[in-house]
């Protein structure tokens, strides 16, 4: 991401500013959608307005830098373990949605988070992760009374 | 002294054998969390926000006081025996600690790190305490014109006029304002960005957003840059007690690093940072012994400790007296009370004293509790820090989420969830700061309530915010800020380019 020929010293500031534009446009067009009409001064709408706006100059801002300044070199990721944590965390929400409990939800999300960082054994991982998720499940849904979602699992109890 | 009076009652509250286990359970888990590598005590509090749930508010209100006062001591054992900061302001006590604690005085480091922070959060109490009721007094004359000037101050200040560049701190803020608009306006009930989505009619939880960009957020930069390599905290070697040169040292410090942190906490400045740094420089400069700075000065974890603790006491004014938070911790703070139906500000102090006097008074108590607790449980905390890395975040992910779905049992809010935590890892792999998208959630809803419920109030003529004085100075203040960092840059690369 060196110099190019338009001088675009900083691609990743032109990436925020379109995602700026993006945002702002998204926000106008919500604004512009409303029906609440406020009989004095200014409605729910013009809120909206003002950070489109907002959002706008920003945009604005970064496209300015991103002929001006250079990109600070960001280090370079491993995507596999971002990954690994995605995986973890689509475990979770899988679970939920499809009724399957928290205690599984999270064993899946302990099990795989500590493989995104570098855990070889799956197995071990995963029989901690289930014992942590139904020591919280008996905590908190028995003794505090908060109602984590439920499976057939944990319907046992 | 009313004051007086009133904070004895509050003792009377605090000091009942079920408060005091509350506040004893509170600084001990919030100290077990709070020492956690990259965890601070913004996220410290939004994690164990669920476990207060469903207390009695006077109760969960003790239980928090405890929480957030051991999240912050937790940071600087963390950052004296590891290395790793799990916030900027512990940035500083790490400089100097960690020195301290290779060369086999982890013991005093702590130790000063651990009175030091009593000193100040005593001290800083104290004046919370005096300076809260005239501040109430000047407050509940506020029109919500005043509360706009106001809070735009701290929009500025917050993202503005301390980040690295005022750019992004401002695109982090506007983040957070677009986050605040989505959900039923509170005026005239009008749906805003919910796009359909019953579930966001309710708007966006503060906590969600801030455990997101915070727990989620770290996870992925920590995995994405490999930073999981075996790092050992430094065992505690030897005394732990301070010898008599260390109390001769570090008294004065510390009594320095609160005349610096409070103020700078108090005035809706925000950030933390600011005043450990300059409190670490006058020490150096002050120090009989400047040569040992940079290899591990008594003074340099003393002073910034101490200036640490009481700027955060002093972020309890503006929440407490305005209902104005200006950091991100004080900003999920101020969730944890809406949660509770408590709304900071100055009808809490005529509505409910007995609660923000109970408050106060358990600050006292979890403050004394952390230094009684603390030293001699420093073998556990020890302990706690070695946990591996995968295991540990992998216990993080799944408490966060747990908190998310406890509050709000909906897979639109687990997604909301990873969403900001993708957004935080992108921050953070951008340089991009986190604190004032969480501030500008909290704030935009109620900044925009006041602009126009004061537009409303003048008929629509937005001249009223420069008729009355008050706000009109505000919001010039607010423009200063705002534009000085620009011309400063702007001049210094002029000088630049003359050189």
């Amino acid at each position: 991401m060196t110099e190019r020929s338009l001088k675009l010293a900083n691609r990743p500031a032109v990436v925020v500013a379109m995602v700026l534009f993006a945002v702002a446009a998204v926000t106008y067009w919500d604004a512009s959608q409303m029906t609440a009409r406020a009989t004095y001064g200014m409605g729910a709408n013009a809120a909206s307005y003002f950070i489109c706006l907002f959002l706008a100059v920003l945009g604005v801002g970064h496209l300015l830098t991103a002929f001006q300044t250079p990109a600070i070199e960001a280090e370079d990721a491993d995507w596999k373990a971002i990954g690994g944590i995605a995986i973890a965390l689509s475990g979770l929400v899988g679970s939920i949605w499809l009724g399957a409990g928290f205690t599984l939800g999270s064993t899946l999300l302990f099990a795989f988070t500590a493989r995104a960082f570098g855990r070889k054994s799956l197995v071990v991982d995963l029989a901690i992760g289930a014992f942590m998720g139904l020591v919280i499940f008996l905590l908190f849904n028995k003794l505090l009374s908060l109602a984590l979602p439920q499976g057939p699992f944990e319907r046992l109890f | 002294m009313d004051a007086i009076n009133l904070l004895i009652e509050g003792f009377s509250l605090a000091i009942q054998p079920a408060n005091l286990i509350f506040a004893a359970i509170g600084v001990f888990i919030g100290t077990a969390v709070g020492v956690l590598p990259g965890i601070g005590p913004a996220l410290t509090v939004a994690l164990l926000l669920p476990v207060t749930f469903k207390l009695d508010p006077g109760g969960s209100i003790i239980m928090f006081a405890g929480i957030y006062y051991g999240g912050m001591y937790g940071g600087s054992t963390t950052a004296i025996l590891l290395n790793t900061p799990g916030e900027s302001a512990a940035v500083v006590t790490a400089l100097e600690g960690n020195k301290m604690a290779r060369a086999g005085r982890g013991g005093p480091a702590l130790a000063t790190a651990a009175i030091g922070s009593f000193v100040a959060a005593l001290v800083a109490t104290v004046a919370l305490a005096f300076l809260a009721p005239p501040l109430v007094k000047v407050a509940v004359k506020f029109a919500p014109w005043d509360y706009f000037g106001l809070m735009l101050i701290a929009f500025v200040t917050v993202s503005a006029t301390f980040g690295s560049s005022p750019l992004r701190g401002l695109t982090s803020l506007a983040f957070g304002l677009w986050l605040g608009l989505m959900g039923l306006d509170q005026l005239t009930g009008q749906a805003r960005l919910t796009f359909g989505v019953p579930q966001l009619l309710d708007g966006v939880e503060v906590t969600t957003l801030a455990v997101g960009l915070f727990a989620i957020g770290e996870a992925l930069h920590v995995a994405s840059r490999h930073l999981y390599k075996p790092e050992r905290p430094i065992p505690v070697k030897g005394s732990i007690w301070m010898t008599k040169e260390d109390w001769s040292r570090s008294w004065k410090a510390w009594l320095r690093g609160t005349v610096v942190g409070f103020p700078i906490g108090a005035l809706p400045a925000g950030g933390a940072e600011i005043p450990t740094f300059l409190s670490y420089t006058i020490e150096k400069k002050l120090s009989r012994k400047p040569q040992e700075f940079g290899s591990g000065a008594i003074e340099g974890v003393a002073g910034p400790e101490a200036a640490n603790n009481a700027s955060a006491a002093g972020t309890l004014v503006p929440l407490l007296t305005l209902g104005l938070p200006t950091s991100a911790t004080a900003a999920v703070m101020l969730a944890g009370f809406q949660q509770y139906n408590i709304q900071p500000g100055p009808l809490l102090f005529t509505q409910h004293a007995d609660l923000v006097w109970g408050l106060v008074a358990s600050l006292f108590i979890a403050n004394v509790m952390l230094l009684v607790l603390n030293l001699p449980l420093v073998g556990l905390w020890v302990k706690l820090l070695r946990i591996p890395l995968p295991w540990l975040y992998g216990g993080i992910l799944v408490f966060a989420s747990m908190g998310t779905i406890a509050a709000n049992p909906s897979v639109v809010e687990l997604l909301l969830l990873s969403a900001f935590g993708v957004v935080g890892f992108l921050m953070r792999r951008y340089d991009y700061p986190v604190a004032p998208a969480v501030v500008g959630l909290i704030l935009g809803p109620l900044a925009d309530n006041a602009l126009r419920r004061s537009l409303q109030m003048s008929l629509g003529d937005p001249m009223i915010f420069l008729q009355h004085p008050s706000s009109a100075i505000m919001i010039a203040i607010a423009t200063i800020a705002l534009i000085a960092p620009f011309v400063f840059k702007g001049l210094s690369q002029f000088q630049h380019d003359e050189d």
